[in-house]
């Protein structure tokens, strides 16, 4: 399998939000190329005719009445939030803004 | 020793007896566990908190429950879960409504969990009292302890090694007798391969079989909750409080939950016949390359001692075992980069705003910041293979050698064949530093225990000696919904082991973890590390 280079490794961060330094991309890049020739390991085996497994216990779709019920008060759920305005979260603007 | 004092060497069902007949009373024993866990933290870091207070409110609760029952009479003392009233540890991806709920991570610092989990509530249920919160890797990725966001836990046998991971920080109170019983997941051997590494008994239920409701996800199809404990018997007594069908969990299975794994034998002839004209299965694959001669010798040894005893030993083979490694390593970060995009600070959790930045530089920072090595390198991981043109050739891919090994298991339990027997961990605990560089060294800890998860199959570890004076795990892997039979054999190997000398020892470095003034586990390590 083609290996991940530095801008790889960079846009995957992007990717999954994490914000890395130059030492950890470093070392990233050597590290996750090592794992992905694990990887390689798996195309010894012929799984064309073979079903995935995503679950093991071959439950059916459990489905219930959309009825409301209880719920968590308001105070705990918004303790843990970063910042709050009355009853609401307060969360970083997404629609231009300054920033934009 | 005093009776009080004492109470910590007793196992679970030992002490259940003692409450009854009013010799102790839950908040003696309560306290008595305390005084360890405090005195002993410093040394070995297995508690994240301790919480006192709310302990002993929580078993003079207990005592509370326990005379009124004795006014009701006899019948009511019966009905008594055999767990009221005694401790037990509780790792810190368990949410205890009032309580932190780190996940081992700094970005899970100061989280306060709003509600109980369902294991919480069952515990509850049961009466048992919840010490506190114990250390493990950050988010239960790692074998060793030493990927916490709040330094490493010392193994009470030899405080320069690693009690495993990644519950580590139960297995290790459970072993140095701050707790009789323990909360722990396992993904891909976070039980059993630390149960392995202290010397003590570790349950990994089949998949399904405890509600993962309120606690911290890692890899959702893998990840299930299962007990510590110091005998089979106590083992069997907490995954009875703690499985059975919850509602919201829609994957926690509507199978029953065996009464019988609160009748476990105690008489120890009793408990070994059950391995009259049983099948053990030994997979040739768990015996190869990597696995120290000590290890090996132990395993070879129980084997022989249960043969002796009645059962019958047959070679097996599980042919894609050499691929569960790979196949886990993609499914488990792929699961576990989906799980962890929740944290983003903005409900919850460590939060970083920059001024005059826009959301996705917040994101990047507060992630970056936030989340450890480990972490960081399995999100890397599980984007990229879920990342467009990838998702067949890994997660795809994996999922169907998924299915190979779970077949293999599947045809070795039709083929009649009662347990698997298997080493857990193919080496005795290593020291601080010995994997750390090396992640593909580190996941190589777990190739003997991740199959059981990819299967979603039942799995214990129970001690069977020493190898370098450190304790060697016993894997018993059984069908779904085998726990009672895993947890039966069990305690039939311990029954027909109960004479031998190793069972008389405890954790040869107990004593130094009583020095509040020595080295931590922190400062060992990077001791090593120089």
């Amino acid at each position: 399998m083609a290996g991940l280079t530095r801008a790889d490794v960079e846009h995957v961060a992007f990717l999954a939000r994490l914000r890395l330094t130059d030492p950890e991309l470093d070392r990233l890049e050597g590290q996750l190329n090592h794992i992905l020739d694990q990887y390689a390991k798996l195309s010894e085996l012929d799984t064309s005719a073979i079903p995935p497994t995503a679950q093991t216990i071959e439950l059916e779709n459990i489905l219930r009445e959309d009825v409301a019920g209880p719920s968590l008060a308001v105070e705990d759920v918004l303790r843990n939030a970063s910042a709050t305005d009355g009853d609401f979260i307060v969360v970083p603007p997404i629609l231009g803004g300054d920033a934009a | 020793m005093t009776a009080v004092q004492d109470a910590t060497r007793l196992r679970g069902h030992e002490l259940a007896a003692r409450l009854r007949s009013g010799e102790l009373s839950s908040r003696e024993i309560t306290e008595a566990h305390l005084e360890v866990a405090e005195r002993q933290n410093h040394a070995l870091n297995a508690w994240l908190v301790i919480e006192r207070d709310k302990a002993l409110a929580e078993a003079d609760a207990a005592d509370a429950r326990l005379a009124a029952a004795r006014a009701e009479g006899r019948h009511a003392v019966d009905a008594l879960h055999p767990l009221l009233g005694l401790p037990i540890a509780v790792k810190d991806l368990v949410s205890v409504a009032g309580g932190q709920c780190t996940a081992g991570s700094r970005i899970l610092e100061g989280y306060i969990a709003p509600y109980d989990a369902h294991v919480t509530e069952r515990l509850r249920d049961a009466g048992a009292v919840i010490l506190g919160k114990t250390n493990m890797d950050e988010f239960a990725m790692g074998s060793s302890n030493e990927y916490s966001g709040f330094g490493p836990v010392s193994n009470p046998w030899d405080l320069d090694t690693v009690p495993g991971g990644s519950s580590g920080g139960s297995a290790t109170a459970v072993a140095a007798y701050h707790a009789p019983f323990g909360l722990g997941t396992d993904t891909g051997g976070s039980i059993r391969q630390p149960a392995a590494l202290t010397g003590t008994v570790g349950v990994k239920p089949t998949y399904g079989r405890v509600s993962r409701y309120g606690i911290v996800a890692f890899a959702s199809s893998l990840d299930q909750i299962g007990p510590f404990a110091r005998d089979a018997r106590d083992a069997a007594a907490l995954l009875h409080a703690v499985a059975g069908r919850d509602d919201r969990d829609s994957t926690s299975a509507p199978v029953p939950v065996p009464d019988d794994l609160l009748r476990i034998p105690g008489a120890d002839d009793e408990a070994a016949s059950w391995l009259r004209g049983k099948r053990l299965g030994l997979p040739a694959e768990y015996f190869v390359k990597g696995m120290e001669p000590g290890v090996e010798a132990r395993i070879r040894e129980a084997v022989d001692a249960l043969e002796k005893a009645g059962a019958t030993i047959e070679e097996v083979s599980l042919p894609h075992t050499d691929y569960g490694l790979a196949t886990y390593y993609i499914v488990v970060p792929a699961e576990a980069s989906a799980n962890l995009a929740r944290y983003d600070g903005v409900r919850y959790g460590r939060s970083i705003r920059l001024p005059g930045a826009d959301f996705i530089a917040d994101y990047l920072a507060t992630r970056g910041d936030g989340f450890g090595p480990e972490v960081k390198r399995r999100i890397m991981l599980g984007t990229y293979a879920l990342s467009a043109g990838y998702y067949d050739a890994f997660y795809l891919k994996a999922q169907k050698v998924r299915t190979l090994i779970k077949r293999d298991f599947d045809q070795v339990f039709e083929s009649g064949i009662d347990v698997l027997v298997a080493p857990t961990s193919p080496t005795v605990a290593f020291r601080f530093g010995a994997r750390i560089a090396d992640p593909v060294a580190m996941y190589l800890s777990d190739a003997c225990t991740l199959p059981a998860n990819m299967a979603g199959i039942a799995g214990v570890s129970l001690p069977c000696g020493l190898s370098d004076g450190l304790p060697v795990g016993l894997q018993l892997i059984g069908p779904p919904w085998s726990e009672l039979e895993l947890l039966r054999c069990g305690r039939a190997y311990e029954a027909i082991t109960a004479d031998a000398a190793w069972r008389a020892l405890e954790p040869a470095q107990l004593a130094l973890a009583d020095d509040a003034t020595g080295p931590t586990p922190a400062e060992r390590a990077a001791r090593l590390a120089a």
